[in-house]
């Protein structure tokens, strides 16, 4: 086991991918130059041609790895959830919709890896925590990974998947450290993290906590320090939203009876409210609190570090959420 | 430029098959055959076909809305076609997709966009492809005057300049984006005007004259596969019908006068060419009728698959979601 850091993690996946399949490759805003750091190195070792900086044009090339993808490559593409709006007819009119209107004709196996940079002083224009949009159109397979094993796996997996793909790279995450395995350690000889598998971070019986993406870390830490009081707490992490693993989730609550949901993005048609939903459906009479979502406020990022914290679930939140379900 | 005398013959035909599809669709919409809208390309048909006469099966096009010229043109099968458009399995989207939405990617049909400008994008990164893995076919990106302004295609155009792909622009100038005209929403004289500041060749051609439209293609066609970039070709036409079918019942107000219209339909583009080829003595005016029956012929037996064909079952509706399925949601 090595330890990485996050964004490393997604340069290990990109290289390994590149060298793999021929047919992928990178497009975006500066990659050449990696001024994120996931793009590291890669235009030394394959060239202009399979490493392009684009022009600030995310309809045109958001489309043009689509119409790449149509025709047998597999590019990824870079950018930041906030460029996104840009291109937003691509994504939706042409990605998502493709295959189903053309009766299964059309293949398209393109990734967008979208940063999400919010927490850092940002403001509005560039904080987005955009996935849960995404998931109300159906057609795009959405991965949020939050630690860097799972980065890397699951990016892979995002390379070889023949849908389109977004991965939404939590910036909170970014300088995270966490353990990746060797190749050389692994029965199969790389990391490839499947679709659909959520994982189970804590064990616990008391409550569930589902996190998403940098949530994920919260309830972690919720979860230990509630350890100290006695107070058992699981903490699932879906990795990703669809496809989602609703079965662990549901049975986690059959056992604990009560679930927190920390999200992100902005609360209202969160990824917290497609999960709330989903147990208020199907898992109702295990449930023996209220459901509690602790997701973003529903109002943009402000700049100020004076305002900007009171924004995004944390552990204190998070904690109070917790306790409202053992007091019912 | 000699163009081969069967080239000019296949011309016709898809020209005339274009027409003859298009007046069948007109009639059997009226009829309530089927749902939905549908654009109709006619007087448009040279456009596409002289276009398309200067591709390969392995050269990509992506359409628009007004898409059932563009993969007759191609090649596409019309029975496919017509079942399409009534909603059936033997569609060649097996009735997901409808009229604005054909597609046949055995013969490089990439598929047609609803949204204007939006299938641009898509067709410069099947060019894309072809510059990153050094092979010769070329793309082929349909678009109307209207759809010009869209940024997807400033975008487009300006991508495909810069990274030298192998993409040809055809802008479908029929003068009226829906009722609104070009002189009113388009700050250039020309199109093809646009080229220049992307630092492409611009031609305008008369896109009445099918032989022009071809060898205006084919010339940039061979200059997209010896590496020399992307072309615009402005084909200055005319929609002789209604934007859309059932549209003329619900619009209040004129926008094209009876005289502009009569104006237009006397340069048809299939007398113009069958003018040429008569003049040429490549056919008689007898085997230019026969094509046209034959064609007439072959869109009635499509018109009959179409409705023979059954209706997917509701079971089929989730179909096609995913290559790589899921179990939920």
């Amino acid at each position: 086991m090595a330890q990485t850091v996050f964004i490393e993690a997604i340069n290990q996946a990109i290289i390994e991918e590149m060298r793999r399949d021929e047919n992928v490759f990178m497009m975006g805003e500066d990659i050449r130059r990696s001024v994120y750091g996931a793009t590291a190195n890669l235009l030394s070792e394959f060239g202009e041609k399979r490493v392009l900086d684009t022009p600030l044009s995310e309809n045109g090339f958001f489309g043009a790895a689509i119409g790449a993808s149509l025709v047998g490559m597999r590019p990824i593409v870079e950018t930041l959830t906030s460029f996104m709006w840009v291109g937003m007819d691509q994504l939706i009119s042409q990605a998502a919709k493709m295959r189903y209107m053309f009766g299964g004709q059309a293949t398209l196996p393109v990734v967008y890896r979208a940063s999400m940079f919010y927490g850092g002083g940002s403001a509005a224009h560039h904080s987005d925590r955009s996935y849960p949009m995404f998931m109300n159109m159906p057609g795009i397979k959405i991965i949020v990974p939050s630690n860097p094993a799972d980065m890397k796996g699951l990016l892979k997996s995002a390379v070889r998947d023949n849908d389109p793909c977004i991965v939404f790279e939590d910036g909170t995450l970014a300088g995270m450290r966490g353990e990746v395995p060797e190749n050389e350690d692994l029965p199969e000889n790389e990391l490839v993290v499947p679709f659909g598998q959520a994982q189970m971070v804590r064990e616990g019986t008391d409550c569930t906590i589902v996190g998403v993406a940098g949530g994920v870390n919260i309830a972690a830490s919720v979860s230990d320090q509630l350890a100290q009081e006695g107070i058992s707490v699981e903490v699932i992490d879906p990795r990703t939203l669809v496809p989602l693993d609703k079965k662990m989730i549901l049975s986690s609550v059959e056992k604990t009876g009560r679930l927190v949901i920390t999200d992100p993005a902005h609360k209202v048609c969160s990824a917290a409210s497609e999960i709330a939903s989903i147990v208020a459906e199907e898992g109702f009479w295990s449930l023996q609190a209220p459901i509690q979502k602790v997701a973003s406020e529903q109002v943009h990022i402000p700049y100020t570090p004076a305002l900007e914290p009171h924004v995004y679930p944390d552990v204190e939140k998070v904690t109070a959420a917790v306790r409202r379900t053992l007091e019912s | 430029m000699d163009i081969d005398r069967d080239l000019l013959l296949l011309m016709l035909r898809r020209m005339w098959m274009i027409r003859n599809f298009e007046l069948k669709v007109m009639e059997v919409h009226s009829a309530g055959e089927f749902a939905g809208g549908a654009h109709p390309y006619i007087g448009e048909e040279a456009v596409a076909v002289g276009a398309c006469a200067a591709l390969e099966d392995t050269d990509y096009i992506a359409g628009n809305h007004r898409s059932h010229g563009h993969p007759i043109a191609k090649g596409g099968r019309v029975d496919k076609a017509m079942a399409e458009l009534y909603g059936r399995t033997d569609g060649y989207c097996k009735g997901k997709g409808g009229s604005m939405h054909l597609a046949d990617y055995s013969i490089g049909i990439l598929g047609e966009s609803g949204i204007l400008g939006s299938s641009v994008p898509v067709a410069v990164g099947a060019a894309l492809a072809a510059s990153i893995k050094g092979e010769k076919f070329v793309s082929l990106a349909f678009f109307g005057d209207g759809a010009s302004n869209q940024g997807a295609l400033h975008e487009s155009m300006n991508l495909a300049s810069v990274w030298s792909l192998p993409i040809i622009f055809i802008c479908e100038n029929n003068q009226y984006a829906v009722t609104t005209s070009y002189a009113e929403t388009v700050a250039v004289e020309h199109v093809s005007d646009r080229a220049s500041a992307y630092n492409m060749p611009g031609i305008l051609v008369d896109g009445q004259d099918a032989i022009a439209m071809y060898e205006a293609t084919a010339a940039a066609v061979s200059r997209a596969r010896a590496g020399d970039g992307p072309s615009l070709i402005e084909g200055l036409t005319y929609r002789f019908e209604e934007h859309s079918l059932g549209l003329g019942r619900v619009r209040r107000g004129e926008y094209r006068t009876q005289e502009e219209i009569d104006t237009w339909r006397k340069r048809d583009p299939l007398d113009i060419l069958e003018q040429n080829i008569i003049a040429q003595g490549v056919a008689t005016r007898e085997e230019c009728d026969d094509i046209n029956a034959e064609t007439a012929e072959e869109v009635e037996k499509a018109t009959e698959f179409a409705r023979n064909s059954p209706f997917p079952e509701p079971s089929d509706l989730f179909d096609d979601m995913w290559a790589d399925p899921i179990a939920f949601p």
